[in-house]
């Protein structure tokens, strides 16, 4: 059967898997935002934690995704959620932390030191110097790394298919596993679109929410 | 600088204690038992996996290297825009999507996982070869020319030692991404640790797991660890202020 | 000896052609420094970068040395001739040392006699050569990257030197140390300069002569007197200052007045002038003036080096400026 007979029969389980797949990124990206970005602020106020969280969070990248998701499982068995949904969104969320956080706390830094001087010297407070200077300048950086994350964790997303997380990997295990060439080049291939779209409207995104920037520098 | 050397210790004894963990609770799951009772078959596959990743990295950094040098020069100018859209559309294709697809045409094997771990590891070094022989700044550039360097002298004096940390940034980050990559292999019949990974998890047995990931989370640290040094080694002492501040 | 002959660039684009240099005749005598003056976008950095040729010519000629650059290896001209750049460009990757023996190095010169070099260099820039021997370009300062700039420009001892605004990324103060330090340099020196400025102030402090570009086009060339004192036109006029005449008077000191005066009011001796400032020979004529204005008796007393009060000199004794050039002056020293 060909690849295009195999999309035609099979949309709808597709779709469904894509969807299954993007809940699992999306939400793991939106944690990993809602957690990755307050703490790369933060971290731009004390320098030596901000050392020891890049750090870190580096040398969770190294770590290879099915490694994790192996220490995940058993870990996560001893509350009966070792295969499926968890062990995946957790380890997910924990790789989209350093594109987050590091690009968060380059962009609040490399925000130009004399516009934060006229910020303080007009008297607006940390806060309000962090909400209506500091992070709209910031924005497109800290977008770049949200975008980054995203792509990350569409591929780790895919891998995560071998430990019952669902989403497109599916096609591509159960692919291989049954010697079924059609199905493991629909899966590869439904999920390198699902990567390039996504990276392709954050991008657009991204260069649509430069107003400041360019305002800026003309 | 007393500060970061603090901070330095401090990541280095939790990483150590995580890792001690680990460890302690692989020997609690009988991992080590595996390894002590056939450690022929730990051994296999840890050298297949260096071999994996070792074959595919020189591969992609003897065309990756070479090719990035050829589009920024001034006669290939053309063919520049081409390859960095390659390079960045590339890296946002999943590994596993890359493997899967080189192994639906040209079936099982280990030439199909290197083959596959190559065209990965490519991208990350030709985009960091490009971005890293085109930010040497102009300035620079223009005096060597205006001293009467010849276009050789320029490259190898003036361009090569100005980008190479770019470069190793990129062959590093490639090889270090691709030792995880690796353990994806076993599914198209490559071999390495993803053996034990892969097995341990569909018998749900941790044991056998472990033995297989706790080896490749140490070795993608300590290759991560190695290539660091030897960036300090190879990047010109002026450029190490870079190095540095990160 | 630098000759342009009806040097020309000609920059095409689709549809139309730019003379970004257009027909320059140029003379630019041993052992002086031209400085090559103008707004940006008027053709100055485009004809230095002609003299080494890293921009083609596309008519005429440029001589150096009494051979066309033509007739050069382009390799082997770019290093008989000295380039310092605004960026400085000093390679990262390299020491102070390397740096600085660049072009020895691609000459074939020994150790020994680069060491040698390195070390005579630094030391007529004013630096420890062994503090900086194994230092890279980030440790320095603006400052002292720029004089190791120059100082690798004179490694291999071109009689040649290109200079592209060398001093323009300097603050003022900074500025003005390194170009007497530069100016000190050059009498030991003896290059031919091309020196390329868009600053006024820099060309009359440095400039054997200066050449006013605009639009590509040569406007005037002249010593620094000739351009202040007779502004061949409207462009040149504008583009010196309103306060031309007295900018004329910094090159001028009170010695060249006082001796050119057909009645000077001499003194005999050291008889007292009290309520009256003292001023040396040596004292530029601004300085000389402003001292003038703000005396009580609106005279100042001139003082020879042993400190003899010899004159008087006040105000009025200016109107006798108008035959006075510098460079006549000079030359007949």
């Amino acid at each position: 059967m060909s690849l295009v007979q195999f999309f035609a029969d099979n949309w709808n389980h597709l779709l469904g898997m894509t969807w299954q797949h993007i809940q699992l990124v999306g939400s793991a990206v939106i944690v990993a935002i809602l957690t990755g970005v307050p703490f790369g602020i933060y971290i731009t106020q004390r320098e030596t934690l901000a050392n020891l969280v890049l750090a870190v969070a580096g040398i969770i990248m190294t770590i290879p995704s099915m490694a994790l998701f192996g220490i995940m499982i058993p870990v996560l068995s001893l509350i009966h959620q070792g295969i499926g949904f968890l062990p995946a969104f957790i380890a997910l969320v924990l790789y989209s932390q350093l594109p987050i956080i590091r690009n968060t706390y380059i962009a609040i830094k490399n925000v130009d030191a004399s516009l934060r001087d006229a910020a303080i010297g007009m008297g607006m407070t940390t806060w309000q110097r962090l909400r209506k200077v500091e992070i709209p300048l910031a924005f497109p950086v800290i977008m770049a790394g949200v975008r980054i994350a995203v792509v990350l964790t569409i591929g780790i997303g895919a891998i995560a298919a071998y430990i019952g997380a669902g989403g497109l990997g599916v096609y591509i295990s159960r692919g291989i596993s049954t010697s079924y060439a059609v199905m493991v080049q629909a899966g590869a291939i439904s999920v390198s679109v699902l990567a390039i779209a996504v990276d392709y409207a954050l991008g657009r995104v991204q260069t649509k929410v430069q107003p400041v920037k360019n305002k800026a520098s003309s | 600088m007393k500060k970061r050397s603090f901070t330095e210790k401090v990541v280095k004894a939790g990483l150590l204690l995580v890792i001690a963990g680990v460890v302690v609770w692989a020997f609690a799951a009988g991992s080590f038992q595996l390894m002590i009772d056939r450690p022929g078959d730990l051994i296999y596959l840890l050298l297949q996996h260096l071999q994996l990743v070792g074959l595919s990295a020189l591969l992609a950094v003897a065309a990756a290297v070479p090719a990035g040098i050829i589009v920024t020069r001034e006669r290939f100018r053309k063919l520049q825009w081409i390859a960095t859209n390659f390079a960045n559309l590339g890296q946002t294709i999943p590994s596993l999507a890359i493997l899967a697809l080189v192994m639906s045409y040209l079936g099982i094997g280990y030439q199909t996982a290197v083959f596959a771990l190559w065209i990965n590891s490519l991208l990350p070094i030709l985009r960091n070869t490009i971005a890293g022989l085109e930010n040497v700044s102009p300035s620079i550039l223009d005096a060597g020319k205006g001293m009467g360097m010849s276009p050789g002298q320029i490259f190898w004096k003036l361009e090569l030692p100005n980008a190479s940390y770019a470069i190793l940034a990129g062959i590093r980050t490639s090889i270090v991404i691709n030792v995880g990559t690796a353990t994806l292999a076993f599914l198209i019949g490559g071999g390495g640790l993803g053996d034990f990974i892969f097995t341990g998890i569909s018998l749900y047995d941790t044991g056998i797991m472990l033995a297989g990931a706790l080896p490749v989370m140490v070795l993608a640290v300590i290759i991560d660890f190695v290539l660091g040094k030897l960036e300090r080694v190879v990047i010109p002492k002026g450029l190490q202020r870079n190095l540095e501040t990160l | 000896m630098i000759v342009f002959d009806n040097a020309t660039k000609i920059y095409e684009s689709a549809d139309k052609k730019v003379k970004a240099v257009d027909r320059i005749n140029l003379h630019v005598e041993e052992g002086q420094i031209c400085v090559f003056l103008g707004p940006s976008g008027c053709g100055k950095t485009t004809l230095l970068r002609m003299v080494n040729r890293l921009i083609p010519l596309s008519g005429g000629a440029i001589h150096v040395n009494g051979k066309s650059i033509e007739s050069f290896d382009t390799i082997e001209l770019r290093r008989s001739i000295g380039y310092v750049i605004q960026q400085i460009g000093l390679f990262p990757n390299m020491t102070i040392e390397q740096n600085i023996c660049v072009v020895p190095k691609l000459l074939g010169w020994d150790r020994k006699k680069m060491q040698n070099r390195y070390d005579e260099l630094m030391e007529l820039m004013g630096l420890n050569p062994d503090e900086y021997r194994k230092r890279y370009p980030w440790e320095l300062s603006g400052g002292q990257q720029q004089r190791i700039g120059v100082a690798r420009a004179l490694a291999a001892d071109p009689p040649v030197m290109l200079m592209d605004e060398p001093f323009g990324a300097l603050d003022p103060i900074m500025r003005e140390r390194i170009q007497n330090e530069f100016l000190r340099i050059q009498q030991n020196v003896k290059k031919t300069i091309l020196f390329v400025s868009h600053d006024i102030d820099e060309a009359i402090r440095l400039g054997d002569k200066i050449a006013i570009f605009k639009a590509g086009q040569l406007m005037q060339y002249g010593t620094p007197d000739e351009i202040l004192s007779n502004p061949k036109d409207e462009f040149v006029e504008d583009f010196v200052g309103g306060d031309r005449a007295l900018k004329r008077l910094t090159l001028l000191t009170v010695h060249d007045l006082f001796f050119k005066l057909k009645h000077p009011r001499k003194l005999n001796g050291d008889a007292r002038h009290s309520g009256s400032p003292t001023i040396d020979m040596e004292t530029n004529l601004r300085t000389a003036l402003s001292v003038i204005l703000s005396s009580p008796t609106g005279e100042a007393v001139v003082a020879d080096s042993k400190n003899n009060h010899v004159g008087l000199l006040n105000l009025h004794d200016f109107e006798a400026l108008a035959d006075i050039h510098p460079f006549e002056l000079k030359s007949s020293v």
